[in-house]
């Protein structure tokens, strides 16, 4: 900050964290704690992303999967660019760039009393995650709880551990499937989409919530629309390449709006005119 | 504020005195057979009488490339702020509503330092247009003039330049212009028909609407053919994204010094029409169609930018992405007209 910005902050200028566990969630996926080095907590709302950047390499959006409602922020990054690989070899103790968060949030607040059912694809996970933990962390405020979890192979599930303690909660159903059988695995198999008949809360009154892979959306919409859930209790959280965060570089647009700051989180509703977002 | 002229023999004396001051001063120079932007190190080299210059002024608000922070390799960050002073000679009308519309984008909403400090460390002496280019449509889109953004406006009116100080900067630049003197009436006048004969000269295109009407045809005209038949002969080269006044879209990226140890991020030009401008991690490219991107290139300029700045439509009528498209489909009028023409707006 200087006397030339008009007392303004650079909206540029990431803040540094330090890495205070990780852990490899399956093959690609690696999971980490951050910790901001000035020892404030961070202060977001489920469904937000922050971008993330290591300096010399590059930055990059990704989504938060922490709830506000614990200490320290949870990232999970997918070993897939030269930023992300940087990333992966990262060990506890060492420093991330973070600017953020950004964008828009799950209805946190005008979903209380009703009941959620979060469908999952991949490491669509991973965003759900923040607000599944929210609602288990204010358990009281919401109706049924149920996540639907579909993943392309038994390799590439996350958070088992999790998941197998959520199973166990009698205040929450969780149901899983992978697309290829494996012999490890007796549970369901197919897309995410087979398990929406099998969810028991009253779909038409509960608050839908999606995030996965782009080609899965229009299936699980279509879904959605025959088990006759209003567009308006349907929330869709969009991935694009949200390069400033800001609002300022236009990659991430989808027709007239700007995913970092209109989305990531998008009542579907409000998508009737918006053909580029699903 | 005031107005005033100055003959262009005393106009050529205090452009030769900014020179020796201790700012720099850019202006507009022949190149070859084109004009452009350029430092200016003798008066006698500007050019105020050009037709357009071959990139818009914005290069001196949003640089090609622009260092945002400089850093130590996988360490801190600091920010970098451009402090030298500039004075931009010779800025039309049709690109001072460019600069306009960007000085509104990049201080709503999160305000953008970068942009804004540069911005206000530039002072723009614009001029009225001399010789209309060969594809010049300011005319159709209300930019063949225009009253704000400037910090002096000039107007050839034959011998002297009529200069019009609008804010303090210009102001100072007056005190600065030795034999200026009050504008006469006359002067005056010769202005106003300057100006009154650009409001319909600059129109080598007829866009057959109001401007305004662009964002509600638009809403009409997205499935239109006119996307596919214009996109099937285009190279996806983005030079219609790069000559724009009004392409704001930049990319992020680290560049490390031959050191290895430090290193600057900076943001550079990039251009919605180029194959991976909306391609994710993982390959996945949510623009992949030609067409797609050269719809949404029409749109932000008729629709989506205009939404964000009260409804200013985003494509001032330079002209330059008609020159510049090797392809001869980018001529954004063409194309409006062509959805007009074919369109039933209730």
């Amino acid at each position: 900050m200087c006397e030339c910005c008009n007392g303004k902050k650079d909206i540029y200028l990431p803040e540094m964290c330090t890495i205070t566990k990780r852990r490899m969630l399956n093959g690609t996926e690696l999971y980490m704690h951050l910790e901001k080095e000035s020892g404030e907590e961070f202060d977001y709302i489920p469904g937000q992303f922050v971008e993330v950047s290591v300096a010399g390499i590059g930055e990059a959006p990704i989504s938060i999967s922490s709830s506000p409602t614990q200490k320290g922020l949870e990232l999970v990054v997918r070993n897939v660019g030269s930023l992300t690989k940087m990333i992966h070899k990262m060990q506890v103790g060492d420093k991330l760039g973070i600017r953020g968060p950004y964008g828009s949030t799950y209805p946190i607040e005008s979903a209380k009393g009703k009941d959620l059912v979060f469908i999952c694809g991949g490491i669509g996970l991973v965003p759900q995650r923040s607000f599944i933990r929210y609602a288990l962390d204010n358990r009281s405020d919401y109706g049924n709880i149920t996540v639907l979890i579909g993943t392309k192979c038994h390799d590439m599930r996350l958070f088992r551990e999790e998941i197998a303690m959520w199973e166990e909660r009698k205040d929450m159903t969780v149901m899983e499937t992978i697309d290829e059988a494996h012999e490890c695995w007796n549970g369901n198999v197919g897309v995410v989409t087979t398990l929406i008949p099998k969810v028991e809360s009253d779909l038409p009154t509960s608050q839908v919530l999606i995030c996965g892979p782009p080609i899965m959306y229009k299936f699980v919409l279509m879904a959605l629309a025959e088990a006759k859930v209003p567009e308006e209790s349907i929330f869709v959280n969009l991935e694009r390449r949200m390069k400033c965060g800001v609002g300022k570089c236009g990659h991430c647009q989808i027709n007239e709006y700007y995913v970092c700051q209109d989305g990531p989180v998008f009542r579907y509703s409000d998508l009737a005119n918006v053909p580029e977002a699903i | 504020m005031s107005v005033h002229t100055v003959t262009k023999e005393q106009f050529k004396a205090f452009v030769s005195a900014l020179i020796d001051s201790d700012q720099k001063i850019i202006g507009v120079q022949a190149k070859a057979d084109k004009f452009a932007f350029g430092e200016l190190t003798d008066a006698d080299a500007l050019r105020l009488d050009y037709d357009v210059t071959i990139l818009p002024p914005k290069k001196y608000v949003l640089p090609q490339k622009e260092a945002l922070l400089q850093f130590k390799v996988g360490g801190d960050s600091q920010t970098i702020q451009e402090e030298e002073k500039v004075v931009l000679m010779g800025v039309h009308p049709y690109d001072m509503a460019a600069i306009n519309q960007m000085d509104q984008l990049f201080s709503q909403g999160e305000y953008d330092t970068h942009y804004m400090n540069r911005r206000q460390n530039i002072t723009i002496i614009a001029c009225d247009v001399v010789t209309p280019s060969e594809n010049v449509f300011a005319s159709s889109m209300n930019t063949a003039t225009v009253d704000q953004g400037y910090d002096m406006l000039l107007t050839d009116i034959g011998d002297s330049y009529v200069v019009d100080a609008a804010t303090d900067k210009g102001q100072a630049l007056v005190k600065m212009m030795d034999g200026a003197s009050v504008a006469s009436d006359d002067d005056l006048n010769k202005r106003k028909s300057v100006q009154d004969k650009n409001e319909a000269a600059l129109n080598k295109h007829q866009l057959e609407c109001k401007p305004s009407f662009l964002p509600k045809l638009l809403e009409k005209a997205y499935d239109h053919p006119v996307w596919e038949e214009k996109a099937n002969l285009c190279y996806s080269c983005g030079s219609c994204n790069q000559v724009c006044p009004t392409c704001y879209c930049f990319d992020v990226q680290d560049e490390v010094n031959w050191d290895l140890e430090t290193g600057c991020r900076y943001r550079a030009w990039d251009g919605c029409l180029l194959q991976n401008f909306a391609t994710v991690a993982g390959d996945h490219n949510f623009r992949k169609k030609r067409s797609d991107r050269f719809r949404h290139r029409l749109y932000r300029k008729g629709k989506y930018v205009p939404g964000k700045i009260d409804g200013e439509i985003a494509c001032v009528g330079c002209g330059r992405c008609i020159t510049a498209c090797t392809s001869k489909i980018a001529n954004p009028v063409e194309i409006y007209n062509t959805i007009m023409e074919t369109t039933e707006i209730s």
